[in-house]
């Protein structure tokens, strides 16, 4: 303060009245938190603080109606040593998570690499790459079952018995053997795309004349033009791609409930979600459903770092 | 030269072989896609006969309208009519769409171009909430919403789908491109920073928005999840969840060709959406990558 009035006795040619050190920074910043405001007040509300809000009901035996009790880690141990059903979800969803997830990621980028080489037709050929990724799996989910209806109607067993590969037809979305099979096509079918634009884009925004100097250094092969060009520019693309393909590899249920009813036969089709929803919204034990929550964003968390890790840029 | 040529050739001929695999590879790919979407068509436009005829046929024969007028008349009698649900999806949807652009525009804007105190930890908090999925948050949400009184209601379904970090994060990446002198120009001028934002801003950084506009359209057209969760009573039931019930669920075949037609109707516009829009997104997926 005293510091700010001696100023103001000097600086008097300058008219200019000095302003304390809170008032400037107020000036400074208020225009940009006015801006971020709205979003900020819903962001925290409906994303950051439930990420706490969860860890801290994950502790508690909460059920919308009684006040919570604290337990520990009392729902991590059921949920781990005693929840069978939920040792079942937890394999499935791995399962499917490592299918689905490199299988669409590394299709996505084969099909943009493919599409950016092409010279013509590009806006063709990406629609219909792109275009499963524009529906919704509850509404498709009507088409999978006729293609993979358990009579001889069902496009495939007809096929299949046309073919003569089987003679009976093999009911796909009832035997708990082949669900998961064909969940993962639909769910393949439905991911090729998650990566498929920022991949498409990153590839068309290569500066050609780096492979024109790759040439000069002896790159003239399109997979060494990949491998040593393309790829290490695209660092940052691939991550993005990367972390959307782990978080929605992660959340398969809609499809999965969909295709195989809710529950399904033997909990073939059931996932970390669907256990999720279970407990939190037809049971309302909403503490132990927190810790099915807090697993599912361990894992993704955890798995979105490791990516982190390996696509770093260096600049 | 001549010994560039034949280094030239020698490399050539192995990609050709790799040249058709990949075409074949491709093709098949292709197929793969597009066989469900043809399929889906072909059965929402197939009469009566042609649906439960035995051998089961793909491409329809004799395209008809009628499963779209069933679909219209004979279960408008019914307590809930189809239009409903067209009503409830556009709505939520587009409200949903407008505000997610309006709030993560102005946020991106305000992060990049006033850089406030925090601005560097906001970001941080964003990157990290790309990754994980929506459901890990929809507990303590579901408690926000039954809270405010909010449950069965459309505001359950906009509410907490506006501020996105998905789109905040494609709009701030695109936000970082525009030039500081056109705004700082209009600053001299004595325009106002609202004015600023949307006079000078937001026309500028149009591909960037549209293309929020376009994501956030398929997402929240498509989400079926926060309805199941939110929604209780038949009427108020968007396009993805009604289809559920008019179907019947999992191994029921019932009305195939009015339930064709509506998986139609319901999946058709984001397809067109995306197509018209193709353009602006490719514009601004260039500037998405994650530099860590």
């Amino acid at each position: 303060m005293s510091n700010a009035k001696q100023t103001t006795g000097v600086s008097q040619v300058y008219e200019k009245p000095v302003e304390s050190k809170a008032h400037r920074f107020w000036r400074e910043n208020k225009a940009g938190w006015g801006f971020l405001l709205p979003f900020m007040i819903l962001f925290l509300v409906f994303t950051v603080l439930p990420v706490f809000v969860a860890m801290g009901l994950s502790f508690t035996d909460y059920n919308m109606i009684q006040t919570p009790n604290f337990t520990g880690l009392t729902n991590y141990r059921l949920l781990l040593l005693e929840d069978d059903v939920f040792i079942i979800a937890l394999q499935n969803t791995l399962l499917f998570s490592c299918i689905i997830g490199p299988a669409g990621y590394i299709m996505s980028f084969v099909m943009a690499w493919f599409i950016s080489l092409c010279k013509r037709g590009r806006g063709a050929l990406a629609l219909a790459f792109y275009a499963p990724s524009l529906t919704s799996g509850t509404a498709m989910s009507v088409i999978w079952l006729v293609i993979f209806s358990g009579d001889r109607y069902g496009y495939l067993n007809h096929f299949l018995i046309e073919l003569g590969l089987i003679s009976d037809p093999i009911l796909w979305c009832k035997d708990s053997n082949y669900i998961l099979l064909v969940i993962v096509v639909i769910s393949a079918w439905m991911s090729m795309g998650t990566g498929f634009l920022v991949f498409l884009a990153g590839l068309q925004n290569v500066d050609p004349e780096l492979y024109e100097a790759g040439k000069v250094d002896g790159i003239h092969n399109p997979l060494q033009q990949l491998w040593y060009i393309t790829l290490p520019l695209m660092k940052p693309q691939l991550l993005f791609g990367a972390i959307n393909s782990i978080v929605n590899s992660l959340a398969v249920f809609d499809v999965a409930t969909a295709v195989a009813g809710f529950p399904s036969p033997n909990y073939a089709a059931h996932t970390i979600v669907a256990h999720l929803y279970d407990y939190a919204f037809t049971r309302f034990q909403m503490g132990y459903a927190s810790a099915v929550a807090m697993f599912l964003f361990l894992l993704s968390f955890g798995l979105s770092r490791i990516c982190m890790r390996i696509f770093r840029s260096d600049d | 030269m001549k010994i560039k040529k034949e280094k030239g050739q020698r490399v050539k001929k192995p990609f050709r072989i790799s040249k058709i695999i990949l075409y074949i590879l491709v093709g098949l790919l292709l197929v793969f896609c597009a066989f469900p979407l043809v399929a889906l068509i072909c059965r929402a436009f197939m009469p009566l006969d042609e649906l439960y005829r035995f051998p089961p046929q793909i491409l329809v024969h004799h395209p008809t309208l009628d499963n779209f007028k069933d679909l219209l008349t004979s279960l408008s009698s019914s307590t809930v009519p189809f239009t409903r649900y067209i009503f409830n999806s556009l709505w939520v949807t587009i409200v949903t769409v407008f505000l997610t652009v309006v709030v993560c525009s102005m946020g991106a804007y305000g992060l990049v171009k006033h850089k406030p105190f925090g601005a560097a930890t906001i970001f941080t908090i964003v990157v990290a909430a790309l990754s994980f999925s929506a459901h890990v948050t929809k507990i303590p949400n579901y408690m926000v919403v039954s809270g405010l009184g909010l449950i069965d209601s459309y505001g359950a379904l906009i509410i907490p789908s506006i501020a996105t970090a998905y789109n905040f994060f494609l709009i701030k990446q695109f936000c970082e491109q525009l030039p500081d002198s056109l705004l700082e120009a209009a600053r001299i001028d004595g325009a106002k920073e609202l004015r600023i934002f949307w006079t000078i801003a937001m026309p500028l950084l149009k591909s960037a928005w549209s293309t929020t506009a376009v994501l956030s359209f398929i997402s929240n057209w498509n989400d079926s999840f926060s309805p199941l969760v939110y929604i209780q009573s038949q009427a108020m039931k968007t396009l993805p969840l009604a289809l559920q019930t008019m179907s019947g669920g999992a191994g029921v075949v019932s009305r195939s060709g009015t339930v064709g037609a509506a998986t139609l109707l319901t999946t058709a516009p984001t397809i067109i959406v995306y197509m018209v829009m193709k353009g602006r997104v490719m514009e601004t997926m260039t500037y998405s990558g994650i530099k860590s």
